[in-house]
């Protein structure tokens, strides 16, 4: 039987009329990995022994104790430690790292009776906009496989649209869910900052990195954030604050929304697909009961800045820890121990986290603190106050969620700011900590596009529901790549 | 313009322990100068009376209770470890 092209609802109704069991989903999942992940190279370690033993295990859990996720399979990106299944960040400095624990949200999928079937490949740290950062593979677009996913969770928009699996877990620092969505053509959310625990997810930029979910329609993308979603004591910036029903708030009624469109995010780099694609997709909204008006967030063109110091500021603290003494990668050449850390640590990380983690020791290092450090902080502030400002007059904010269309392999891996100019649309939300979703909302040629719902804190519920209703508006998210049918089943 | 030069990078991979060459310290120093000029547009704001952000939400001294929790079997601890002996981290020699 054919469980690729599933919604959630769908699968749990051949479960639950005993149409198909956990076990089978499992099997058939796997098989279709093993058809497509080849072409694709999605995954990293696969899970299947244990996944099949669970699989047999939930398949004995009698129906009513079963919520609407469970059993179903999901994989996980690399940065999210995953006891007993090899944790890398697609570094080689993790190469073989085997985590002696579960991070909180893998603990959650656990608890909502999910399958895990593997991980997931990404930029190395999630530092990347490609796939190509990664040490062990390139992931390809489904779409066109000789395009990238986009990043740093390439792995997990990929394997979502190629219907390897229905579900990923994925992280976004600086747009690292929301890109590769737009690019995959898959649903990709970025909850609220704090919304998420982030106990055992592999530190890059701890004021910016938030877990977030990947799927290809928004009520499955909503099923799969409550599952995780929730104060964590194991992870003091998570909030605590009550998580509501998410499902709920897809009431498909959008009367009376109010939408600012910032002007910013329409400027100069973003191609005209991208524009005409939000544009048209506006006019639908429109004409569901929501009124749309062109804002300003004035300080957006620093945010690329703000960013990359910040964020590369905190990665070369988070990434000192990585020293090959109690676990990772370790040279054969040192003699001493400062050779040791070195040479460990040269072998260890590819060329851009190098870049990140020297960028940011520069601008912490005596002489520049303050003039880049502090400065970039201080800039951070205005750009969430363009945020706060918006929101007391408009319910969400829409924009592309890239410039343009995924690009080729290869194309402009040598040219890191033509990389990072690839997150502007996406990058101001995390420094605002707001949450935010891409889903689908057209093609460039075959290239899927994406548009930005972005909402006010702790707001998922209005980002959903406007997701929603665009959603059973257009067809955009029906549409599948070439590849989708041709692999074996 | 700020202009990095080959022995700022040199210093700074020491500083972040970094075993680099002379050759990737030139690239290094073109694209880290790239990308720090890129970074001075900020300068364009005045920022004098503005606070740092720190994190976005409004938290304030998240404490737990202070109990003693028993640590992780030394066996666990050594499991990603790649050279042990007799329960002890093996590491090169730091005092003759």
């Amino acid at each position: 039987m054919k469980f690729y092209d599933k919604t959630a609802a769908e699968l749990q109704e051949l479960i639950h009329s005993k149409d198909a069991t956990i076990t089978d989903i499992t099997k058939e999942t796997f098989k279709r990995i093993n058809a497509l992940d080849p072409k694709v190279d999605a995954f990293l370690a696969m899970n299947e022994e244990r996944a099949l033993a669970s699989a047999t295990e939930l398949d004995n859990t009698p129906m009513e104790q079963r919520g609407p996720l469970f059993g179903l399979p999901i994989g996980v990106k690399d940065n999210i430690m995953t006891e007993g299944l090899v944790t890398t960040a697609s570094s080689r400095i993790l190469e073989g790292f085997d985590p002696i624990y579960n991070a909180t949200v893998v603990e959650k999928l656990r608890a909502a009776g999910m399958v895990i079937v593997g991980k997931l490949n990404m930029d190395e740290f999630a530092m990347g906009s490609s796939n190509e950062n990664s040490y062990y593979k390139k992931t390809r677009n489904p779409w066109n496989l000789d395009y990238v996913p986009g990043g740093s969770s390439g792995g997990s928009t990929a394997a979502v649209a190629a219907g390897e699996v229905p579900f990923t877990l994925g992280s976004d620092t600086g747009g690292s869910i929301r890109q590769p969505a737009a690019f995959c053509g898959v649903v990709g959310m970025k909850p609220t900052y704090g919304r998420v625990s982030r106990f055992g997810l592999i530190a890059f930029a701890s004021s910016l990195d938030q877990i977030g979910t990947v799927t290809r329609n928004v009520k499955d993308n909503a099923l799969l954030l409550q599952a995780i979603a929730g104060h964590d004591e194991k992870d003091s910036t998570s909030a605590d604050v009550e998580v509501p029903d998410f499902a709920a708030a897809l009431t498909g009624d959008i009367t009376g929304l109010r939408i600012g469109v910032p002007k910013e995010y329409f400027a100069e780099g973003v191609s005209e697909s991208a524009k005409q694609a939000v544009y048209n997709a506006l006019d639908v909204l429109k004409e569901k009961g929501a009124s749309w008006e062109e804002i300003s967030l004035p300080h957006s063109k620093y945010a690329l800045a703000t960013y990359y110091l910040l964020a590369s500021s905190e990665a070369s603290s988070n990434l000192s820890r990585f020293d090959g003494i109690r676990y990772g990668y370790r040279t054969s050449k040192a003699g001493s121990l400062l050779e040791f850390y070195m040479n460990t640590r040269a072998e260890g990380f590819g060329d851009e986290v190098k870049r990140r983690i020297m960028l940011g020791t520069y601008a912490l290092s005596s002489g520049y603190y303050d003039a880049y450090y502090k400065k970039a902080q201080k800039v951070r502030t205005l750009i969430k106050k363009d945020f706060d400002d918006a929101f007391e007059n408009y319910d969400v904010i829409i924009s592309p969620t890239t410039p343009t269309p995924a690009f080729k392999i290869g194309e402009i891996i040598d040219d890191p700011l033509t990389m990072y100019a690839n997150d502007i649309l996406t990058i101001p939300v995390n420094l605002a900590g707001v949450p935010a979703i891409s889903v689908p909302c057209g093609f460039d040629g075959d290239m899927p596009l994406g548009l930005q719902i972005i909402g006010n804190y702790f707001d998922e519920e209005t980002v959903y529901r406007t997701a929603d209703v665009f959603e059973k508006a257009t067809d955009f998210h029906k549409k599948t790549p070439q590849l989708w049918e041709g692999a074996a089943q | 313009m700020a202009k990095i030069t080959k022995e700022e990078v040199i210093e700074v991979a020491h500083l972040a322990r970094l075993a680099i060459t002379d050759e990737e310290a030139v690239h290094f120093a073109e694209q880290l100068e790239a990308i720090t000029n890129a970074m001075e547009l900020l300068n364009e704001l005045d920022t004098e009376n503005v606070e740092p952000t720190t994190h976005v939400l409004p938290m304030v001294n998240v404490m737990r209770e202070d109990q003693a929790k028993a640590g992780l079997p030394r066996e666990t601890v050594l499991k990603n470890v790649k050279e042990h002996i007799a329960g002890q981290v093996k590491v090169p020699t730091i005092l003759e």
